[in-house]
């Protein structure tokens, strides 16, 4: 038996089917998980995401701690609420996790990794804190509810008090405000609009019924996989881990090299890397001929093997298997070969981001 | 509880078979096969006229999730594939037992099907699973 969220009885009562996820009972779907990766993309679907681990980071150092803990930089954030991504790098420049930091000020700092990663991430934030003066507290009282889809945000306003809306009337895209005993975040991992709402748990079951009540179809995680792999989305230890840097990884991005007085943790090995020339990418890939492209398949160019593939899935916006594939940084290819299982088959190379607003990019 | 019709013969690997008289049966996965492996979205049928043996590899089910091996139930013959699943791959979740059928095949030897699970041997199977 798993760890539980406060939702897992409504999952249980909507038939979903549970699978162990990083230690969690988790949905993985309800019945259709193409239905409902098709509400996400058409209206709005809600996924239980308390699984994954809040913590706080508070104290006088939190904003140091956490410039030298994170490849990006903090000192970005200047206004309550806003949020940022960010891979969590050792020493050598491997991603520990990705995670996003939302400020609340300068003492005062909340981070959202990854429930697999949830041991290794707090061992490494503990033994980095040790050098500052702050404090790791993890939030295990809060559930993650996250609402996305193009009718999320109208759909999710419908259920929340006048107060509670005009707390969030005004949030851009990653921001995030309180709103009442709610954390509402304008962030997702579906490549739509949406919120993710951090409500205590006591709290959850109801906001997931009012939610579900208000049209937002429940989707569990195999809909969330095929969604965040359309949006381009990289999923940690598959597309990256601790063995892959975030130049290898479409992560570039996020790593803020200015100013260049910022020691942070692996900018060393990143530097020396840039210099040396980065070995491997992080490629797009839409099948060309019959199959699904899967993780772990070897990407073929002029008889040789040059990647593999990272995630891989069918597309339901798009009919088309799509994929991410790692390979040398010297391909230069506009078609690859991949082995899916017996056969080598055509692949088109794109950029790793298929769908954007329900609108297919391939 | 998913439908295990009685009429029908199983083998430990999810696939059912109808015996059709003259030593000819159709093969399918059942309706628990399915449900395991949720959305349907390729087929890749075996070949027709190909000679299998019993627990060969020979067509590959894939779902939005993974890809899961069909194996021959029993040593023979592939005579028909059902060709609507190229098209509507998700015929195997709507109609598992029905238009989601996957192949035909003649048996190397009719007396074979006695070999395979019951209704009822198949139901305790995947009970304990």
């Amino acid at each position: 038996m798993g760890n539980k969220t406060p939702l897992y009885q409504a999952h249980v009562d909507a038939e979903a089917r549970i699978v162990d996820f990083g230690g969690w009972d988790m949905p993985l779907n309800y019945g259709s998980q193409i239905d409902e990766h098709k509400a996400v993309r058409e209206t709005a679907g809600m996924f239980d995401v308390s699984h994954m681990t809040i913590v706080e980071i508070k104290g006088s150092d939190a904003k140091p701690y956490l410039q030298y803990l994170l490849a990006n930089d903090v000192a970005k954030l200047a206004v309550k609420g806003k949020a940022l991504y960010t891979g969590m790098l050792n020493e050598s420049g491997g991603v520990i996790d990705d995670l996003i930091v939302y400020y609340l000020n300068d003492a005062h700092y909340r981070v959202v990794v990854n429930a697999a990663t949830r041991e290794k991430d707090l061992a490494w934030l503990e033994n980095v804190a040790q050098q500052f003066d702050v404090s790791v507290e993890e939030r295990s009282d809060l559930a993650i509810i996250a609402v996305q889809g193009p009718q999320a945000i109208e759909k999710a306003q419908s259920v929340f008090s006048d107060e509670q809306k005009q707390a969030i009337a005004e949030l851009t895209p990653f921001m995030a405000a309180y709103a009442g005993d709610l954390f509402v975040a304008r962030t997702g991992y579906t490549g739509e609009d949406g919120y993710e709402i951090l409500v205590p748990d006591n709290k959850a079951a109801d906001l997931w019924a009012q939610l579900e009540e208000a049209g937002v179809k429940p989707c569990g995680l195999a809909a969330r996989d095929t969604l965040r792999l359309e949006a381009g989305m990289n999923l940690y230890g598959h597309d990256m881990d601790e063995t892959v840097s975030p130049l290898e990884a479409n992560m570039g991005w996020t790593i803020a090299w200015e100013p260049e007085g910022r020691d942070f943790v692996g900018r060393k090995a990143l530097t020396e890397q840039k210099a040396n020339g980065i070995p491997r990418k992080l490629i797009g890939l839409v099948l060309e001929g019959k199959g699904i492209m899967r993780e772990g398949q070897d990407v073929v160019l002029n008889d040789e093997v040059v990647g593999v593939v990272t995630s891989g899935t069918m597309s339901p916006t798009t009919g088309k298997s799509i994929a991410m594939a790692r390979v040398q940084r010297s391909v230069d290819a506009e078609e690859v070969l991949v082995q899916v299982r017996k056969k080598q088959i055509p692949a088109k190379v794109v950029k790793p981001s298929f769908v954007r607003k329900g609108k297919s990019l391939i | 509880m998913s439908q295990i019709p009685a009429e029908l013969k199983y083998v430990s690997s999810h696939e059912w078979i109808r015996d059709e008289g003259d030593g000819m049966v159709t093969v399918g996965i059942t309706e628990h096969a399915q449900e395991l492996l949720g959305d349907v979205v390729f087929v890749e049928a075996p070949e027709v006229d190909e000679d299998v043996d019993a627990e060969d590899e020979i067509a590959v089910v894939e779902s939005v999730k993974a890809a899961s091996d069909i194996y021959a139930p029993l040593a023979g013959t592939i005579t028909e594939v059902n060709e609507e699943l190229e098209d509507s791959p998700e015929l195997i979740n709507s109609d598992p037992y029905g238009d989601g059928w996957m192949f035909k095949m003649k048996l190397a030897d009719a007396g074979d099907l006695e070999k395979l699970l019951s209704a009822e041997d198949y139901a305790e199977e995947i009970a304990d699973e």
